[in-house]
């Protein structure tokens, strides 16, 4: 049992920074996509990478950097925040574009198979 | 390690506030603004451990707050053109 702690006391700083850099090199992913996509639709979608990826593997990384249970009640309250208020910002940014007649580049769903052909 | 975490978090952002400046119509600025406040959220915990002082987590959350407030905001504003409007529906047929 202790071997097993002396271990994870080893590994757990170099497994808490690899992971604050895959959620890094995660955040430049998905701005990369919000750059070269075509649409705002598409570009919300790349935005949506940053937003759960990469902010839930940076911040289980601080967790695991973490020295005390109070840092990481304060990183799980900003994961609730950011879990909570990612998807209505986004619902609301993609519902905003949409009632204001914001096109896809592809035109609108189901336009084709519609009446008029 | 968490230093090369903070300079791509840097990266992103600096890459992100090219499709702020430059973004076709306002939603696409609005949608770089909000991201750029997500990964600010991030970078500032990063920084925190980077030097070594957790503390910086509780600016942190101050900033996710806001962030969310600012977009809400931004959004309604121009919407209605106007932050009087209130956003929950008449109970009957109001006069628009």
């Amino acid at each position: 049992m202790t071997a097993i702690l002396e271990f994870w006391d080893i590994i757990r700083p170099a497994l808490g920074s690899a992971l604050m850099l895959v959620g890094a090199v995660l955040a430049v992913i998905g701005t990369i996509g919000v750059l070269r996509f075509p649409d705002f639709y598409s570009r919300l979608h790349a935005a949506s990478v940053t937003d759960t990826a990469a902010a839930t593997l940076a911040l289980v990384g601080m967790a695991l950097l973490a020295p005390s249970f109070a840092v990481v009640f304060k990183l799980a309250v900003v994961w609730l925040f950011l879990f909570l208020t990612g998807p209505t910002s986004s619902h609301a940014l993609a519902n905003a574009a949409h009632t204001a007649g914001l096109q896809p580049l592809i035109g609108r769903i189901g336009k084709e198979d519609g009446g008029e052909g | 390690m968490i230093g090369a975490a903070a300079i791509a978090f840097v990266v992103a952002i600096a890459l992100m506030l090219i499709r702020a400046l430059s973004g076709p119509t306002l939603y696409d600025r609005v949608l770089a603004v909000n991201s750029i406040g997500t990964k600010i959220i991030l970078l500032l915990g990063v920084i925190g451990f980077l030097t070594g002082r957790p503390d910086f987590l509780d600016i942190s959350i101050l900033y996710a707050l806001i962030n969310f407030v600012s977009t809400i905001a931004i959004l309604k504003f121009f919407r209605y053109r106007s932050f009087q409007v209130s956003l929950t529906r008449r109970e009957r047929g109001g006069t628009k």
